[in-house]
């Protein structure tokens, strides 16, 4: 089972580029993407057995973020078909700059796609260290192109950037795997081998293999200081690139950074890796508030808004006990709601052709459900009642609190009300008003019904958590050290 | 002291006028030409030294001593490098820094007298030669600690009795990397391609033979022969520290450094008909690589 | 030959790439260096190389040392570029930020404690300073291409300590990491050529339309 949810993608990306019909490979894109989430949705019900010798393990916390990927790409696949639809085959013009550019052909787009899902959850269930790094690797050069489909300088100077520097990550991370393979000696390089052998791993490796890894992964995660790609990328690439990005891409990474902390807690660094995390998780927060205020482009604020989530959750695996469950629960909420923003973002900028926030106005009366979906979107994000991230980022400030690091929990309360007012004002000053370009009109059903549900989901674990995911999360935090 | 030790400086003053008549037989071969006789710098010394010397109304007494000083200051280093396992007769610990000093002694009063001319011509030459020689000089240093670490020994004498084929099995990259870099020093001091070009008649190309633009008859002398010293000294000192051959007679041991200083010789020769002069600005790049390559070897006896 | 060699050699062609001015020469100079560590990975196992370390020394050679410079010098080529390289900090200089990383690396390898295996002394320096001239290079080169071949020295960088110390690398992860940057380098030549269509140039440096 864990095979078929790697390789059915694999193949079918692969297959894709040569399928010539543009329904045929629409219908594939969206077969595949059901198929995922179905595959992901029996995952629950009945545990796959280890396979590939013990390599390829679903655990807790990579089911986890396996469904979060999985059910974030089919929502995205329901935006993207019709996007496809509208954006095929003709040349635009770009609104800031005025020039004409065409996009990628399709089938570049939706194999890159499916591509990129496959290593996705490869990086999910894999527990082999060298096979993880792989996976991210493999995400990388999936997305490249993905970021790429817009043709024009700006894109490619995001997409240059974005394959340098995390390039150079991932091999500061390959580093770190190499360090942690001469800590482990002999021991298999899997993960849950190395923390249950813990004792006879050689510790000053282990703590030069942890401080690469966080690095390496971290650039690919967006934790400040190593994430000035993002920006960039999140803002150039379609809306359905960004969501995942955002929602998907960020998290895989976020795993292999919290699978080498597992193993250096149980050698006894817990304490080194945590101050790490939790310094990291603060900078990032502080850095994204700094460019959150007076943003001038919307999708810009969003991809700053993920630093902050991304270091949100690093405090939370970072100051441990119930952090770690809030940090996971985080982790859902933030890519749900993450996801559902950037696809409204991408109504905005289709309907206003700009990405400028002084210059979009008036969207609860030009486009009444994507402006409300937006409004709420941000009052999700920033953590406001009664939505999901509200919860989370509660259980984490409980935590701080806790554990007796008021001086933590104080900056992360002042950043998250910097960052609520600075995004609030931008929001909402785009929100209200009358609508500057766009005359009130109907807004097509498939633009609305993914971010919607997304957004409708977000508000239900406001309310209510459901008993299987409260048990899943329960048992990722206990495997990653935390209760 | 003793008295074998003598040979060595002895030899260095009798069979030194063969390295440039070597060199110039050389390059001839290469171009398919006969080539002037190998003997020519004694011909050309005994002409000078019969000639008088014309002095400019503008020198003073600087532009007289600087051949003079020059050459003692040549004379001084044949008497501190040491030949085929032989020590010098003034062999003591600590004695390359003293080379590396004197060598830039001479340096410095040729560069004086040059100066006292007050021409254009020779104060360009004379900036460029400072320019290169400072950036040869940590090459020629830092290669020289190199082996001194590695043979334990401040001494020239020291490390040239204490290299051996053993050495260069040990540490033989080391060595090796010290040999490019000296390599690059000889050129340099003894101005020759890549960085200076010996048989150009253009001033402006000039650097070493544009200093000695002015001088005449037993000065011009005392240059030249001081010229062939320090190209024999700078070769048996790459010979001595690096090239050893240690079959137990002494006589063989010193037959065997004159065949490989004549050996140098013809590889300058070599390399002087194969290749091109650089560029002015990419003599210090030269210069510095030969720089990395000597630290690259005193790092790795370091560890 | 012994590994010590080799791993001088690299360091030597690490020199080269510092000091080098033209893209011909650096491309070239990543090819050596590739089949170096190639040679490495043979010499470094005791005794009998199984047929699996062959497979991964003789491709990973070939990989690094043929395909990629073809691969490289073909996107050059198809982009009509200058061949300087254009450095932020000129040759002499970046020679001697070489020194200075070598022996910064030396000393770090002095304190990493010798982990059991060890093959030469020296490989865990000469892997820092591979890491550490590649992250130079990516940083004071102004053309794509530069950035590419310090990236690639990176890798060699990481290769060479993975060579050395890690024991238990099974076939599939060699494999999979040299497939890994085989396909980086193969998007990364195709950005390269849509960059030099776009801007007719390969700077970097110029590429700051985005930023806050």
């Amino acid at each position: 089972m864990v095979l078929a949810l790697i390789l059915i993608p694999a193949a079918i990306g692969g297959g894709v580029f040569f399928v010539l019909n543009d329904s045929l490979r629409r219908v594939l894109l969206v077969a595949t993407a059901i198929t995922h989430a179905g595959l992901t949705a029996a995952c629950w019900v009945w545990r796959p057995a280890a396979t590939a010798g013990g390599w390829l393990v679903l655990d807790a916390a990579g089911l986890l973020f396996l469904s979060i990927t999985s059910a974030l790409f089919l929502a995205a696949t329901a935006y993207a078909v019709p996007y496809l639809r509208r954006e095929h085959d003709h040349a635009t013009r770009d609104a800031a700059e005025g020039f004409l550019f065409s996009n990628a052909p399709e089938a570049v787009f939706t194999g890159c796609l499916l591509l990129f899902l496959a290593a996705m959850t490869l990086v999910t269930v894999s527990q082999h260290v060298g096979l993880l790094w792989v996976g991210v690797e493999a995400t990388t050069l999936a997305s490249a192109p993905l970021i790429y489909y817009h043709r024009h300088h700006r894109s490619l100077e995001a997409t240059w950037k974005y394959l340098l520097i995390c390039s150079v990550g991932i091999a500061l991370a390959l580093l770190g795997n190499f360090f942690l393979a001469a800590a482990a000696g002999s021991t298999p390089l899997v993960f849950s081998e190395l923390a249950a052998r813990s004792g006879q791993l050689n510790v000053p490796w282990l703590k030069a293999a942890f401080l690469l890894v966080l690095v390496g992964y971290g650039t690919k995660m967006g934790l400040a200081p190593l994430h000035t790609w993002l920006p960039d990328a999140h803002s150039e690439s379609p809306s359905v690139i960004s969501a995942l990005l955002s929602g998907a891409l960020l998290n895989c990474a976020f795993l292999g950074i919290i699978r080498t902390q597992q193993v250096c807690a149980a050698a006894g660094l817990g304490v080194f890796s945590r101050a790490l995390l939790v310094d990291f998780g603060l900078i990032s927060m502080a850095v994204a508030a700094v460019f959150i205020v007076g943003q001038t482009d919307f999708k810009r604020m969003l991809a700053y808004s993920s630093v902050e989530h991304m270091g949100i959750l690093a405090l939370g695996v970072g100051l441990g006990g119930a952090g770690v469950f809030g940090a996971m629960l985080h982790a859902v909420n933030h890519s749900l709601t993450k996801g559902m923003l950037f696809l409204v973002a991408g109504n905005i900028l289709g309907a206003y052709g700009t990405k400028s926030t002084t210059e979009v106005r008036g969207v609860l009366r030009g486009l009444p459900v994507t402006g409300v979906l937006w409004v709420a979107g941000l009052l999700a994000i920033t953590g406001s009642p009664p939505f999901g991230p509200f919860l989370s980022e509660f259980t984490i400030l409980k935590a701080a609190l806790d554990t007796g690091r008021t001086g933590v929990a104080v900056t992360y309360l002042a950043l998250l009300a910097v960052i609520f007012i600075g995004m609030a004002t931008i929001a909402l000053r785009m929100a209200q008003g009358a609508s500057v370009r766009v005359e009130p009109r109907r807004e097509s059903w498939t633009a609305i019904v993914p971010p919607a549900a997304l957004a409708a989901v977000v508000l239900m674990l406001g309310v209510y958590l459901p008993g299987r995911l409260t048990q899943l999360l329960q048992e990722t935090a206990r495997l990653l050290g935390g209760k | 002291m003793r008295a074998t030790s003598v040979i060595p400086p002895l030899l260095a003053l009798a069979l030194s006028p063969l390295m440039p008549g070597v060199i110039n037989r050389t390059k001839a071969w290469f171009a398919g030409r006969r080539g002037p006789p190998v003997l020519q710098a004694y011909y050309d010394l005994s002409k000078l030294l019969r000639k008088g010397a014309v002095y400019s109304r503008t020198t003073t007494w600087m532009f007289r001593a600087g051949p003079i000083v020059g050459l003692a200051a040549m004379l001084l280093t044949t008497a501190l490098v040491p030949l085929g396992g032989e020590p010098a007769p003034l062999a003591f610990m600590g004695d390359l820094i003293l080379l590396a000093y004197v060598l830039g002694l001479m340096r410095f009063f040729i560069v004086v007298a040059a100066l006292d001319t007050g021409s254009s011509f020779e104060g360009m030459g004379a900036s460029r030669e400072v320019t290169f020689s400072a950036l040869a000089e940590p090459a020629l240093l830092l290669g020289l600690a190199a082996v001194a670490r590695l043979t334990g020994t401040l001494s020239l004498s020291g490390m040239s009795g204490a290299v051996s084929l053993e050495t260069w099995r040990q540490a033989g990259p080391v060595l090796a990397l010290v040999t490019a870099a000296l390599m690059v020093v000889l050129l340099a001091e003894n101005a020759r391609i890549p960085v200076d070009d010996p048989n150009t008649h253009l001033e402006l190309t000039m650097i070493h033979e544009v200093m000695v633009l002015d001088h005449s008859g037993p000065d011009l002398a005392f240059i030249l022969y001081g010229a062939a010293l320090k190209l024999w000294v700078l070769a048996a000192l790459l010979v001595g520290l690096l090239i050893p051959v240690r079959t137990g007679n002494p006589w063989l041991d010193v037959a065997a450094a004159l065949a490989e200083i004549f050996a140098v010789a013809v590889a300058v020769g070599v390399v002087e008909s194969s290749m091109a002069r650089l560029r002015l600005v990419r003599v210090p790049q030269l210069l510095v690589g030969a720089g990395a390559l000597a630290a690259l070897a005193l790092i790795l006896t370091l560890r | 030959m012994t590994p010590d060699t080799i791993l001088i050699l690299v360091v030597l062609t690490n020199l080269r790439l510092l000091g080098a001015s033209r893209i011909g020469a650096s491309v070239r100079t990543v090819a050596v260096q590739g089949i170096l560590l190639g040679l490495l990975a043979l010499l470094v196992h005791h005794g009998e190389p199984s047929s699996s370390v062959w497979l991964v020394a003789v491709g990973g050679a070939a990989l690094k040392g043929v395909v990629f410079p073809w691969l490289l010098l073909r996107a050059l080529r198809s982009a009509d570029v200058e061949r300087e390289v254009e450095p932020f900090v000129g040759p002499n200089a970046s020679l001697l930020a070489g020194v200075a990383a070598l022996g910064m690396s030396l000393w770090l390898a002095r304190r990493l404690p010798l982990p059991e295996g060890a093959h030469s002394s020296v490989l865990v320096a000469v892997a820092l300073f591979s890491i550490l001239v590649g992250l130079f290079l990516i940083v004071a080169r102004k053309k794509a291409i530069s950035q590419v071949l310090g990236f690639l020295v990176m890798e060699n960088g990481i290769y060479t300590f993975g060579v050395g110390l890690v024991q238990q690398s099974p076939l599939l992860v060699e494999l999979g990491v040299m497939l890994d940057v085989f396909v980086a380098v193969f998007v990364m030549g195709i950005a390269m050529f849509h960059i030099s269509r776009e801007f007719d140039h390969i700077d970097t440096h110029e590429l700051t339309t985005l930023k806050d």
